[in-house]
């Protein structure tokens, strides 16, 4: 195949034809051959079961926030094994192409970092972080869903169909060359004449939108959707990382839309915004895409932050310390991240001043992240400390993390910048942060609110395991990568002819198995897990002993969370209500149960998704009718879902109140009163 | 603190049986009524449109210079064409916010008058703008020409893809209530229609003293 040969295009099939069909690399035909087998046999298998019609009734076609928050983590976890197994791949060849070619050619080598990049960041890290946060803000503020729950599913959904988009490069065309950032010159049609950046601009862009509507979303929840008494000051500090995160989303996704369309009007209409011709201006595609970049990192981390606040509070079984100088230190990074840009490129030539303002910023930034930790550890220090799954990898992160933000210190300092820029010290840096903070937190959140997801509790030896193998794996990995750094070695090379760099190398790629161990022990902890899931039952709502209102229901939570919107009267909503319930010894009175409203689970997201895919994959490939009907089947899904008449269903005061009835017994029994004292 | 119903649905019933006291900070009175979370969601949607906006004001200040030889504002902006295009676009919502009453007060025959002439005054803009392209194009000044142009036309014709994108919108409205009538869901959704209409004259108001009258000034 050679993409880069402008091929033939039709009307029908635009420039797709069977030449973008890599037969002659077996590599990702094998690979795609794999994942295609995998998932026709899930199909097949879910088929057999007759799954399918309870998988669309309950599941794809699902408007509530907690099944739309387990998807998202479900296509994140999926989306690491593919980002983790193109790690596996440069490791591998960066380990064995000392003055030889290895066994990655540089024309694959590099679609594999900018696949890499692209998928971690966005449909790992970022879609993790929100998947969690659908799950758990609603239940932490005492509501029922998110502010508009059909436009979650249809957030959800053109996440996933950007995930796919990349994923189809894989076997039809190619993807980006260019680095996870596409910067132009060379991301311009002159330079990458092939569909590869194409793939990566529509994938980016309509998982944009829905990443952009999913902060919307939230922002508005947070700000206009809690419960009675849940004041600003007593909002648990998850979601208070998750508002300023949204908020980020708000301010910064648009810009990122906005540079990746000029560079789309470059290489489909012929504009210069960027190009070396006529007046176009590389330097300012950096500038842009770094403004809604940085914010980006925070984006990913202030929601990990917001689940250790909870993890790190609820195990050593103390307030969070400093609430309020961690609310302060959360709004300070929001504000923050947008003045620390131009630290990506201080090479750029901007001149000294400029350089030193950016300089000053981004270490100021590091004062409210140290804020923080000193808060976790002070939260820590005289408490009962529980060393459970989500408490390691915590601990694990505020060790990880402060070395991470160290080099990121140092990183700041431009004169150490002009020497380390684009070497692999920087690589080391950015995964020192995002493995030991973003995914760390993910990890951290995923065992900490699994039994509130599926009603039991996951395997805490396969945990441990897998903390302890991803923890040195990460060191092992990464250390490397400074030494290689300070040794010279830039980054993306596909072969190198430095000989005192490969033993590290092999040390680097060492620590890739110990990762892909933690890994596979992560899969084992589900899979026991699952089977023993009898004996890790979660009956009681209420398994870490947790001071957050998530842990007031039952679990996993009824379709509306909770009966009655719970009344909150001060911080740690939930722990207020089992301290005077301890002190009475009997639950607070029975509510007044009322009728209820929920939304109508619809296939709008999905549908309009599945037109959102079509007319991506139109526009990569120049098929202009089938952008056309993309377009106008997106619009018709939406006037259908507008146009009906009935769009909730009712809730009868007597199954309220039956579940609840259920629901206070099991708390009276966690809390260690006497039945009759219940109803 | 100054309205105690805030935390109430619209019709006055307290929906969680509280008996809160009327001096409940708003914060704390439970979710707001679903009216105030629409437009307040749109509004947040629509303060990111401004920033993707501000992104293209952005790139048009960096390459307003960069003509490349090519001709600049002054010589290619022609005044009394966007001075047209601007009347019908204020006027636009000016009936646009006529429609906004006729909602309120039930008035079928009122809301869909001025909703159509809303939609005629919109596509005449649009007219008027793709009129002010081909004829630039036709000059030999379309985008390919130079950054500047290339800036220009990617500015203003994000502007006319939001007001193209906004007709369609607006006659699936006036469809949806034609066929169903003043509906609380449908009201709202026409409240956000609104609310997006004006934004976008707020947009061409900075376009038009950005681009064309600065433009035309050097």
């Amino acid at each position: 195949m050679n993409p880069d040969v402008a091929p033939q295009t039709s009307f029908l099939f635009g420039k797709l034809g069977w030449n973008a069909i890599p037969f002659d690399e077996p590599l990702p035909m094998v690979a795609s051959g794999v994942v295609a087998t995998a998932i026709l046999g899930v199909l097949i298998w879910t088929w057999r079961r007759g799954y399918f019609p309870y998988l669309w009734r309950e599941w794809i076609t699902s408007v509530d926030h907690k099944r739309i928050g387990v998807m998202y983590c479900l296509l994140a976890g999926l989306m690491l094994l593919r980002g983790f197994s193109d790690a596996i791949m440069m490791r591998s060849q960066q380990a064995i192409a000392y003055a030889n070619n290895g066994y990655l050619p540089s024309d694959h080598y590099d679609q594999i970092f900018s696949a890499h990049g692209t998928i971690m960041i966005f449909f790992v890290a970022m879609t993790f972080m929100i998947g969690l946060m659908n799950f758990v803000v609603p239940l932490q503020l005492g509501v029922r869903d998110v502010a508009f729950p059909t436009l979650n599913s249809v957030s959800f959904w053109l996440t996933a169909s950007g995930a796919l988009l990349i994923n189809v490069s894989l076997v039809v065309g190619e993807f980006a060359k260019t680095g996870w950032v596409v910067y132009p010159p060379l991301s311009e049609l002159r330079f990458s004449p092939g569909v590869g950046v194409d793939y990566y601009l529509w994938a980016i862009q309509i998982s944009g939108v829905g990443t952009l509507l999913s902060g919307v979303n939230l922002v508005t929840t947070i700000l206009k959707m809690r419960a009675p008494g849940m004041g600003y000051t007593r909002m648990p500090m998850f979601c208070w990382t998750a508002l300023a995160s949204n908020l980020l989303i708000v301010a910064a996704f648009p810009i990122l839309t906005t540079t990746l369309a000029m560079l789309t009007l470059d290489r489909y209409l012929g504009f210069h915004f960027f190009t070396n011709e006529l007046g176009g201006n590389a330097m300012m595609f950096v500038n842009l895409i770094w403004a809604w970049g940085h914010p980006e990192v925070y984006i990913l981390i202030l929601p990990a932050f917001g689940v250790f606040s909870e993890v790190v509070s609820t195990f050593s079984g103390k307030p969070l310390f400093g609430y309020r100088s961690m609310i302060l230190a959360t709004m300070a990074i929001c504000i923050l991240s947008f003045m620390v840009w131009l630290h990506h490129f201080f090479t750029m030539g901007a001149g000294a001043d400029v350089n030193g303002f950016f300089g000053v910023t981004t270490m100021i930034i590091a004062v409210p992240t140290g804020v923080k930790v000193f808060n976790w550890l002070f939260t820590m220090y005289g408490g009962r400390i529980r060393f459970t799954t989500p408490m390691l990898w915590s601990v694990g992160f505020m060790v990880t993390f402060v070395i991470g933000g160290m080099t990121g210190v140092l990183l700041a300092v431009p004169p150490a910048d002009f020497v380390l820029h684009n070497s692999v010290f920087l690589v080391a840096h950015f995964h020192n942060v995002i493995i030991g903070g973003v995914l760390f937190g993910a990890f951290a959140g995923l065992t900490y609110w699994w039994p509130k997801a599926f009603g039991f509790q996951l395997d805490e030896k396969w945990g441990k395991r897998a903390f302890w193998l991803w923890i040195t794996g990460f060191y092992v990995a990464f250390m490397p990568l400074y030494v290689l750094g300070l040794m010279g070695m830039t980054r993306r090379l596909q072969r190198y002819d430095v000989p005192e760099w490969q033993p590290w190398l092999l040390v680097a790629a060492v620590g890739v198995v110990l990762i892909a161990g933690g890994i596979a022990s992560q899969i084992a902890q589900i899979v026991v897990s699952i089977r023993n899931r009898k004996q890790l039952a979660d009956v009681t709502g209420d398994p870490w002993d947790g001071r957050t209102l998530e842990w007031i229901t039952t679990s996993p939570p009824p379709a509306f969370n909770f009966a009655v919107l719970p009344d909150v009267e001060g911080e740690e909503a939930y722990w207020n209500v089992k301290s005077l319930a301890r002190e009475r010894q009997r639950l607070s009175e029975l509510p007044d149960y009322a009728d209820i409203e929920m939304p109508k689970n619809s296939p709008t997201g999905v549908v309009c998704a599945f037109f959102a895919t079509a007319m991506g994959f139109a526009l990569i490939w120049h098929i202009w009718w089938l952008v056309a009907l993309g377009f106008v089947g997106a619009w018709a899904t939406f006037v259908i879902f507008a146009w009906r008449d009935d769009p909730e269903y009712e809730i009868h005061a007597r199954d309220l109140e039956a579940h609840d009835r259920e629901r206070r017994q099991a708390k009276a029994k966690l809390l260690g009163l006497r039945e009759g004292d219940v109803a | 603190m100054s309205n105690p119903a805030a935390g109430k649905t619209s019709d006055g019933e307290d929906p969680h049986n509280l008996g809160h006291d009327d001096d409940v900070p708003i914060s704390e009175q439970g979710p707001a009524p679903k009216r105030i979370v629409v437009a307040y969601g749109f509004w947040i949607f629509l303060l990111s449109d401004f920033i993707l906006f501000s992104g293209f004001f952005a790139g048009y200040a960096v390459l307003s210079g960069a003509t490349a030889g090519g001709p600049s504002g002054r010589e290619l902006f022609e005044l009394p064409l966007v001075a047209v295009e601007t009347a019908l676009l204020l006027v636009s919502s000016f009936t646009c916010g006529l429609a906004g009453i006729a909602l309120t007060v039930r008035n079928m025959r009122w809301f869909q008058s001025t909703m159509a002439a809303t939609f005629v005054l919109g596509a005449g803009f649009l007219a008027l703008e793709a009129y002010e392209f081909t004829h630039l194009i036709g000059e030999g000044a379309g985008p390919g020409r130079s950054a500047f142009l290339s800036a220009f036309f990617a500015l203003v014709g994000c502007h006319g893809l939001h007001v193209l994108l906004g007709l369609v919108w607006l006659t699936t409205m006036m469809a949806q209530v034609g066929a169903k009538g003043f509906r609380d869901d449908i009201e709202r959704r026409v409240q956000c229609f609104a609310l997006f209409w004006h934004a976008l004259d707020i947009i061409w108001v900075a376009v038009f003293t950005m681009v064309y009258l600065l433009g035309s000034g050097t």
